[in-house]
């Protein structure tokens, strides 16, 4: 029996966990600073809005632990001494492992602004996080107005947090367009006005110049770097995405980048040491993706893929077609495939906007070969089984469309736009593509 | 709009203000021809009960229904006692003693209320509806763009589930439901008001029972705008929301109503047993089988309703297709009950007690039924020396009052709204086994898209840690499910679509979702 330790207690520490227990006897340990059980990061944002409680985020009861024979330890790991097999506590105690999983995410990041570690100034990442913003922000009398810093997804949710409980928001955002570099200029114009009509001041093409504290140390206001203006605020979340959170093992051996530098079957360059999740850095990116993905799937996938190579079947990490989602607000967003913020040379794109102005889909394909290579679709949900199984087929993108169809995912009862998105497609092509009826016995082969 | 709103709640608070107080209200006085009218009609023979009423009841003014209760209920207790000491079965009084009392005082109640009914219905119906769409309507405006809208749910003192409003809200409706099924004399008041309707829809005077069903619709209509408002961008919930109304109002209010104007009995043709666990006692059976052909057209189809459409149905579309389209207590539950969806436990061992209670109550309503039906085949009065009408009495008190009335509704503030259909209801017992084992109704999972946030289960009414499935890439197949699509709505990254399609593959439990290595995912799925 072989002692495995994971540190951290994410999705990618807790599915490694789970998945070695299913295949062997192992002793595992979790190790996390933040919180005694796994929680669902994602969730944080509905804690705060009111949502939810802080133990709906917990995806398993507390019992399931102990019961799945898994150890959970709240401990600050503050160095890894590999010679050994030892980990350090920052309560000077030590823990010995036969195999370690590194899997300890991101933190938040900074970029040396004035006056950034101000009481007051914080990311939306840990639970701390969410502490903190409920202690600065409870209501809009203490919070009179927030400044968040960063257009990202993060950043979005905190708007979405703090406008929750009309507190007054400024959203300073570095693109022309939010989130213009990865999605195309049509989705992110729609966002663009969605957040416009949710009364949040949204700030295009601002940076933070530096942020000014108080006789307290508190934050009470920001500076906009581009026109210096000065915003007086309460809070200022910084939301300029994140990056590995490493810093623990400066001195451990292990080779590190931005990341953990890690192989395909994601092990470090010391025997027995592996790493996942958002904490790992790939020497050489995989496909089209990119070498750190900051990703709930991908954290997952690695380490679905990591447990068998732990339990003895070495297996590379070979994602499938990637997908992601997230909701800005009120829209919600699905893409699967590829769809760049600007499309590649041998790229062609067919776009559909709903007449409101709140549902489009944009799909990316190949001009010669007509191959199907991606679809973004706001506030229509498509399914998965569907496109994941068109990309490993190469099928053309006249395929999607006659089937759209089978594809879609939105609730009974929801008004469909397939007749009128083939038809756009049909003029602007000049083809002749008839949607086909939704198929229970395709769908159902798809999912073969 | 906040101030309409504020103001609305105002009026509303008038409104229920005046419900309560109305039981307050008024007198009792019944005179000797009165009372020897209403005997002849009765049919009473009791003399002992005529003398004690005359010394304890007539010529005397009661200022409240307790007191004239206790004297009337008394002077019936006194007599059956007597008469059945001395076996003298002829001259006891069967009723309830409540149930007769509230005739009395129906007939003999004077005041206020009863000289102006309508001006009362104004007064307690008119402000509670009228201030209720005053506090609702304004959020069509205030809840912003469409889309869900749950901020500050378990901020709210009205709806977290752990604060007074929700015990006093808890009292309120268990202190209305032990009233309604256990002591209606002292609320007839409170049928005074809705008597106007009750005429004009049966004829008759308005009945608890009327009030009941009147109060029941009204507050369903209010609330059915709350549900429009809240969720109008989601055509499911639209949908069901109308459905359900429409079945309550129409099949459980008016059509049994005017069915009695025709002078046909009161029936609900969408009420299927054994939700409806009194179809097949010997009151109703005689009554049915005395109304010739209407009668044994309801006969015939509240037996198919059972036996053929309720499972095919659920074949088809799940139950849902019952519980969150077409019944009344789950109308409720969808209407009134939607605020407190998020309190209903989600934890294993809720579950486990979940399964247990709701089989059992299904297998006493069929044991009760079976020897109801023995009793009327046979004649004989007990099966295996239980008497049949003991156990119809404690199945009528236990489940039918107490757990569906009492804690199915009382209990909404704390428990959840669904806590009657989740572990009370032997007809979702019955569906929930179809539903398992034989239907093409799942909730499907899209792939790998779960993040595990938990929006799904926090707002299933139903308890089931929708989640669990969801993070695994497996559907949602569970006996419980009512299909109310609110899973669905919550999640933000589009995961969960309710739907029917085949059988086969329905259940596809998953080790690794999609999205990862194909062939880790066969290697996984292989074994």
């Amino acid at each position: 029996m072989k002692h495995i330790v994971i540190i951290g207690n994410g999705i990618s520490g807790v599915t490694t966990a789970r998945h070695i227990r299913k295949l062997s006897t192992n002793k595992i340990t979790i190790i996390s600073t933040e919180s005694e059980f796994f929680f669902s990061r994602t969730a944080l944002m509905y804690v705060y809005m009111g949502h939810m409680k802080f133990e709906h985020t917990q995806p398993y009861e507390n019992w399931f632990w102990k019961k799945n024979n898994i150890e959970l330890k709240q401990a600050f790991v503050e160095k890894v001494n590999s010679e050994e097999k030892q980990l350090v506590f920052s309560s000077g105690k030590t823990m010995n492992y036969d195999k370690l999983v590194i899997a300890t995410g991101s933190k938040p990041n900074k970029f040396g602004w004035p006056g950034q570690d101000l009481e007051a100034v914080m990311g939306m990442y840990h639970k701390q996080d969410l502490e903190s913003l409920e202690k600065y922000a409870p209501n809009n009398k203490i919070c009179k107005r927030a400044v968040i810093v960063g257009g990202g997804l993060i950043g979005i949710e905190m708007v979405e947090m703090l406008r929750s409980r009309d507190i007054p928001v400024t959203f300073l955002v570095r693109e022309s367009s939010f989130w213009n570099g990865v999605l195309p200029t049509e989705e992110s114009e729609i966002i663009n006005r969605h957040i416009k009509e949710h009364h949040i001041d949204l700030r295009l093409n601002c940076n933070l110049k530096e942020i000014l504290a108080d006789e307290n140390g508190k934050a009470r206001a920001v500076i906009v770097a581009e026109t210096g203006e000065e915003i007086p605020c309460d809070v200022v979340g910084l939301t300029a995405g994140v990056s590995p959170n490493i810093s623990f093992l400066k001195d451990s051996g292990i080779e590190l980048g931005r990341g953990i530098k890690v192989n395909h079957f994601l092990e470090t360059n010391i025997k027995n040491i592996y790493a996942i999740g958002d904490c790992a850095e790939q020497h050489e990116a995989i496909d089209q993706r990119r070498p750190i993905e900051a990703v709930w799937y991908t954290g997952r996938m690695m380490a679905e893929t990591l447990a068998q190579t732990i339990c003895g079947n070495r297996t590379q990490y070979k994602p499938g077609h990637w997908f992601n989602s997230a909701k800005f607000l009120d829209l919600e967003y699905q893409t699967y495939g590829w769809v760049w913020a600007q499309p590649k040379e041998n790229e062609a794109r067919f776009y559909w906007e709903h007449k409101g102005g709140k549902k489009c889909i944009h799909i990316n394909y190949d001009k010669n070969t007509r191959e199907f290579i991606g679809i973004n679709t706001f506030g229509i949900r498509m399914r998965h089984e569907f496109f994941d199984k068109i990309l490993t087929k190469k099928q053309p993108i006249e395929y999607v469309l006659e089937h759209l169809s089978d594809a879609n995912f939105d609730p009974e009862f929801y008004k469909l736009h397939e007749k009128e998105i083939v038809s756009k497609f049909n003029k602007e092509n000049n083809t002749n593509i008839q949607l086909k009826k939704k198929s229970w016995k395709r769908i159902f082969n798809l999912q073969a | 709009m906040k101030a309409i709103q504020k103001l609305g709640l105002g009026i509303f608070l008038v409104g229920l203000g005046v419900f309560i107080s109305l039981i307050f209200l008024g007198s009792y006085q019944v005179t000797t021809s009165g009372l020897e009218q209403f005997v002849a009609n009765k049919g009473i023979k009791s003399e002992l009960f005529i003398d004690q009423m005359k010394e304890t009841v007539v010529g005397e003014e009661f200022t409240n229904p307790f007191e004239f209760s206790s004297k009337v209920t008394s002077a019936l207790n006194f007599a059956n006692e007597i008469h059945k000491k001395n076996n003298e079965w002829g001259k006891v009084i069967w009723d309830k003693p409540h149930s007769f009392s509230y005739q009395l005082a129906k007939e003999f109640g004077a005041g206020i209320v009863k000289e102006n009914k309508g001006l009362f219905w104004w007064l307690t119906f008119g402000l509670g509806i009228i201030g209720a769409l005053l506090f609702i309507i304004p959020n069509v405006i205030l809840l912003g763009s469409k889309g869900i809208k749950n901020n500050g749910v378990y901020h709210s003192v009205a709806t977290n589930g752990k604060s007074w409003l929700g015990w006093m809200v808890f009292v309120f409706l268990v202190s209305f439901y032990l009233l309604l099924y256990f002591a209606p004399d002292y609320i007839v008041n409170w049928t005074y008001v809705v008597d106007p309707i009750s005429e004009s829809l049966s004829g008759n005077l308005a009945s608890q029972w009327f009030l009941y069903g009147f109060l029941y619709c009204s507050v369903m209509t209010v609330m059915a705008i709350r549900m429009y408002i809240k969720y109008r961008h989601n055509n499911y919930q639209i949908s069901r929301t109308t459905s359900v109304l429409f079945f309550q109002i129409v099949f459980a209010f008016l059509i049994p109503e005017i069915l009695v104007r025709f002078e046909k009995p009161w029936y609900d043709f969408k009420n299927a047993f054994p939700l409806d666990y009194d179809f097949f006692f010997k009151w109703n059976l005689d009554q049915l089988l005395a109304s010739g052909g209407f009668g044994l057209f309801v006969l015939v189809w509240g037996i198919v309703l059972t036996l053929v459409i309720v499972p095919i149905m659920v074949y088809f579309f799940g139950k849902r297709w019952y519980c969150s389209w077409v019944c009344g207590c789950g109308g409720l539950a969808e209407t009134l009950g939607d605020p407190y969806r998020q309190l209903s436990n989600k934890s294993l061992k809720a579950w486990n007690f979940e399964r247990y209670i709701i089989h059992s109550v299904l297998v006493f309503a069929l044991i009760m039924t079976g020897f109801t039906l023995y009793s009327y085949l046979s004649g004989s009065q007990e099966v295996l020396r239980i008497k049949t009408q003991t156990i119809q009495d404690i199945y009528g008190f236990l489940i039918g009052a107490i757990f569906a009335g009492v804690i199915g509704t009382g209990f909404y503030p704390i428990f959840g709204n669904r806590v009657w259909c989740r572990f009370g209801c032997p007809l979702a017992a019955y569906m929930g086994i179809v539903q398992r084992f034989k239907s093409r109704f799942r909730i499907t999972t899209n792939g790998g898209q779960c993040i595990s946030c938990g929006n799904c289960s926090t707002y299933c009414e139903q308890g089931i840690d929708v989640r669990a499935y969801a993070q695994k890439g497996e559907n949602i197949v569970r006996a419980s499910c009512v299909g109310c699509g609110i899973c669905s709505a919550v999640c933000p990254r589009g995961v969960l679509k309710l739907e029917n399609g085949p059988e086969n593959g329905r259940i596809n439990p998953n080790d690794i979702l999609l999205g990862n290595d194909v062939d880790l995912i066969a290697l996984i799925n292989q074994k």
